[in-house]
């Protein structure tokens, strides 16, 4: 999907470290705070704030870290998540429920338990995945506003 | 159900939130996987596990859930109850097994998260 570039939107980005488990969590804490003071829905927030945590998560345990960025519109918000690698090999089965490849440690707390996609998807209206073996992986996901 | 009345019925000790005692909650869920409390969870829920690492309280956070209470005698270090109480959280832990805990509160009128909600 073409990332929109229109005048109107408000950006906001956050590097996310491999490996980074004890602040996992803080880029998406930051959003929801910067969204809750725009005054936008509840819902939407709520929403929104699911998925780029979740998001942040896979970043900080599957990658070599990696960048949240938002595009804050008046009719819908774009988040885009993008890594370093190394790429997820089969998308089909990632985005299976139930489907990891998390390390023991990453579910000792409480994560890997392959519900990260597909919880993303759920809380998007759009949801896009690109991604390949050996290269970075990008998800664009969509919330309307409405 | 009145947070107060939770921790009565549990014999749980408060680590943070003693001001928030009085607010209410309509559901619980309880697990030690953040990916489905993440998945299933709307609402005014209590949120009983025994993990105690921060991504619980940012997992609460993200989900607008106000109260968890730690079970098996678990706290969780200041850095965590610091976050929570930023987050005006309230944290309680009680010797409890997740199972009796459960069983206490629901037997008590506390239902859990409907099963509509976990099965979308």
């Amino acid at each position: 999907m073409e990332k929109k570039e229109r005048s109107e939107s408000l950006k906001l980005e956050y590097e996310v470290l491999k490996d980074d488990f004890a602040r996992a969590g803080e880029a998406s804490s930051n959003i929801k705070k910067v969204l809750r003071q725009l005054g936008i829905d509840a819902q939407i927030i709520r929403r929104v704030a699911i998925a780029t945590y979740e998001a942040e998560i896979n970043i900080v345990i599957h990658s070599e870290g990696g960048k949240i960025t938002l595009y804050i519109y008046p009719d819908c918000i774009q988040i885009i998540a993008k890594d370093a690698g190394p790429g997820i090999e089969n998308i089909e089965l990632a985005m299976k429920e139930g489907y990891s490849t998390a390390s023991h440690k990453v579910r000792e707390l409480g994560f890997g338990a392959g519900m990260g996609l597909p919880n993303m998807k759920k809380c998007s209206d759009e949801f896009y995945i690109d991604s390949k073996k050996g290269d970075s992986t990008t998800v664009t996901m969509v919330i309307y506003m409405n | 159900m009145k947070l107060k009345e939770i921790a009565a019925l549990v014999d749980a000790e408060c680590l943070t939130g003693q001001c928030f005692l009085e607010d209410e909650v309509e559901a619980a869920f309880g697990c030690d996987l953040m990916s489905d409390v993440l998945a299933f969870i709307k609402g005014k829920t209590l949120l009983l596990t025994g993990l105690t690492n921060p991504q619980v309280i940012r997992t609460a956070e993200m989900l607008d859930i106000h109260a968890i209470l730690f079970v098996r005698g678990k706290k969780p270090d200041e850095e965590v109850i610091r976050m929570a109480r930023e987050n005006n959280m309230v944290l309680m832990t009680t010797k409890h097994i997740l199972y009796t805990a459960c069983g206490i509160l629901h037997r008590n009128g506390l239902p859990g998260v409907p099963i509509s909600e976990v099965k979308k």
